[in-house]
């Protein structure tokens, strides 16, 4: 019953929104109490709330961020501060999720690697989007040598085991003095970024190659419009769905591969802490002190299974051929 | 079909050349000396790192570095591995065929499992197997998968004692290295039995189960939602409501007449899921002391050990490349609307 909504270049830009011209058919067959919203992201998101895991995870991510974000607030705790008296203390009212093995809060390192955690995904992702639209786009638009040699060094990358160059990329990154955050978390973030464009590469250039074909772009281009500006501001719109939901998957899964990285030894420095590296951390008093190892990979846990969530909600939200 | 082949097989010297200078490049981003500190292996040689760097050629330019390296290539020779203590060469051929043996008892139970499960999922849809596999699946995504390796070592060595770490138990791997043993595959378990030693046939498969579970249950999930949705979508045609009005019963119409059609697009994800095995096993080996090419490819990347990055990485690159064209292939064979060109 969808099938006509939002349907590529169908719609009218005004303002900031797209404004799809509707016939009285496509209206709903079910009844709904509230009015459906007449607006491309009005629509988009009155479906997202349709989908309720979406909406609790969405609720969860931003309570974490927030909570990790608000954490010298939050928290009376030092969080690096060893306090070698206490260590290893069981969860209790003082220390809600007890101490790790140098007496320092759990909650507290939690909500400080949260910090530095969600900011690995959400700064992964901005540039690994920011690089695969580039690469995609630019392949996708002007296709012929430019599309061959992007595509086929896109399949290079893609045919080499990504932990095994993130583990190069990062010593080589690592020797270069780069300020800004500390613990090595801005290498981190290029050597993640630069190993997963790939696959938003692919995703552009195959939204690109069927939207430059449309008269749309054909009449953009007889306006007198310029390549850079068609790419941006006439194709770059219709095909941005996509590419936020794998923008939004893309979050859970460098946060992912940070802990995976911490695992083998090539994550953010300690003292510094990320919900990986504490993961690691914790693998020697796994048995003995068990909170050290479970709220830390809790936390993961909740975090990318909300994640997903969102992504399968905007998934849904913005393309209603997945509504089955 | 001939120039497809052809034509996908001319890109591997490319790929090869693609990776070499990828790594090299990425290389040349530290100092000589960074480099040369792989060759020190006693602080006494410390002084000795100009007479290193001189040696090896490490402060030349990049370009005369990698001339150098294609040169020995020609003749076969990969170089000197530092962290496997062997030619590169010698190693791959050493870590590799472990790996392939991990790879196959993680591949069979995962297409098997994997099938059964999504299966059962698409043909009650919304029941509770449907419900248990997607919850089942959502939950083992939501953990990195050294944390479930660290599980698996627990509960079935550290508690039960059944899954140890290694290749090998001590006796067995004496047994192994002794010239009454042929090594005819080099795959641990196919050899035992091929020299009629089951008891090592049983120590080897011990030492398996473990990273080969972890990994099972790490790629398992995407089988079988890839199966359920493939399903789901056959079942939905035209020609299984036929099958169903001719009276057909339902396992026939299922398994027979609608798994055939739902496999095509689980056909090309097991084939990817098996490259993507062979080499991105990195860390189930490193946590349970496997020997296979991955941990060794890490432990290069580790230690930059230039000649072993380069030769793992090349390597690695070309079996994907065979086997993302094997895959192809397989594609176009089951499914003939597809025409390769």
């Amino acid at each position: 019953m969808d099938s006509g909504v939002g349907g590529r270049g169908s719609g009218v830009r005004t303002g900031t929104a797209l404004v799809v011209d509707r016939t009285p058919d496509t209206q709903p067959l079910t009844p709904s109490f509230r009015a459906r919203p007449q607006t491309m992201a009005g629509l988009a998101w009155w479906r997202f709330t349709r989908h309720r895991m979406a909406v609790v995870g969405l609720l969860v991510v931003a309570v974490l961020g927030a909570a990790s974000a608000l954490a010298p607030w939050l928290s009376p705790y030092d969080a690096d501060k060893p306090q070698l008296q206490i260590q290893l203390r069981p969860p209790s009212p003082v220390h809600l999720l007890g101490t790790d093995d140098l007496g320092r809060d759990l909650l507290t390192r939690i909500l400080y690697g949260g910090r530095i955690s969600l900011s690995i995904g959400v700064l992964a992702m901005t540039l690994a989007v920011l690089m695969g639209t580039a690469v995609g786009a630019a392949a996708g638009y002007y296709g012929g040598a430019i599309d061959n040699l992007l595509m086929r060094f896109t399949d290079l990358m893609l045919s080499i085991p990504a932990l095994f160059l993130l583990i190069l990329l990062t010593l080589v990154l690592r020797s270069f003095p780069i300020p800004f955050l500390r613990g090595g978390v801005l290498a981190i973030v290029l050597a993640i970024a630069l190993l997963s464009w790939m696959t938003v590469a692919r995703l552009v250039r195959a939204s690109f190659l069927s939207l430059k074909e449309q008269v749309f772009v054909e009449a953009a281009r007889a306006l007198g419009v310029g390549n850079g500006r068609i790419m941006i501001r006439h194709i770059l719109p219709n095909a941005a769905s996509p590419i936020i939901v794998a923008a939004t998957l893309r979050v859970a899964s460098s946060i992912i591969t940070e802990s995976g990285l911490s695992f083998l030894g090539f994550g953010v420095q300690p003292p510094t802490p990320t919900w990986g590296n504490m993961l690691k951390n914790a693998q020697d008093q796994m048995i003995t002190a068990p909170w050290t190892a479970i709220f830390p990979g809790l936390f993961i846990f909740v975090t990318v299974i909300a994640i997903n969530y969102v992504g399968d909600g905007l998934r849904d939200a913005l393309d209603p051929r997945h509504l089955r | 079909m001939t120039t497809f082949v052809a034509r996908r097989l001319l890109l591997l010297p490319l790929v090869a050349f693609g990776v070499t200078i990828l790594i090299f490049a990425l290389l040349q981003f530290l100092t000589p000396a960074q480099r040369a500190a792989l060759f020190v292996t006693d602080p006494r040689q410390l002084s000795q790192i100009d007479a290193i760097i001189r040696k090896y050629g490490l402060d030349k330019p990049v370009h005369v570095q990698y001339w150098t390296w294609l040169k020995q290539l020609a003749q076969g020779d990969l170089g000197w591995s530092q962290t496997a203590r062997m030619p590169t060469s010698t190693a791959l051929a050493t870590f590799f065929p472990a790996t392939l043996e991990l790879t196959i008892y993680i591949f069979i139970p995962v297409v098997l499992i994997g099938l059964w499960l999504g299966t059962k999922a698409a043909v009650r849809k919304d029941q509770f197997v449907d419900h248990f596999s997607r919850f089942f699946a959502i939950s083992l995504r939501g953990l990195p998968s050294f944390v479930w390796g660290l599980i698996v070592l627990m509960v079935f060595y550290g508690w039960l004692n059944w899954f140890p770490p290694g290749r090998l138990s001590l006796d067995a791997d004496l047994f192994v290295k002794s010239p009454e043993f042929h090594r005819y595959t080099r795959l641990m378990t196919v050899d035992a039995l091929l020299n009629g030693q089951p008891w090592i046939f049983v120590d080897a498969l011990r030492h398996i189960v473990g990273p080969a579970m972890t990994l099972v249950l790490v790629e398992m999930a995407l089988i079988v939602r890839i199966t359920r949705s493939s399903m789901l979508e056959v079942l939905r045609q035209d020609y299984v409501r036929t099958a169903r009005a001719k009276g057909l019963a339902e396992p026939v119409v299922i398994n027979r007449h609608a798994r055939k059609n739902a496999l095509i697009p689980v056909v090309t994800l097991t084939s990817l899921i098996f490259v993507g095995l062979l080499g991105g096993v990195v860390l189930a080996e490193t946590i349970f002391n496997y020997p296979g090419i991955g941990k060794w490819g890490a432990e290069a990347a580790v230690q930059l050990d230039i000649p072993g990055v380069t030769g793992f990485g090349m390597f690695i690159a070309l079996v994907t490349v065979v086997g993302n064209l094997a895959a192809d292939i397989l594609y176009a064979a089951i499914d003939p609307r597809i025409r390769l060109q």
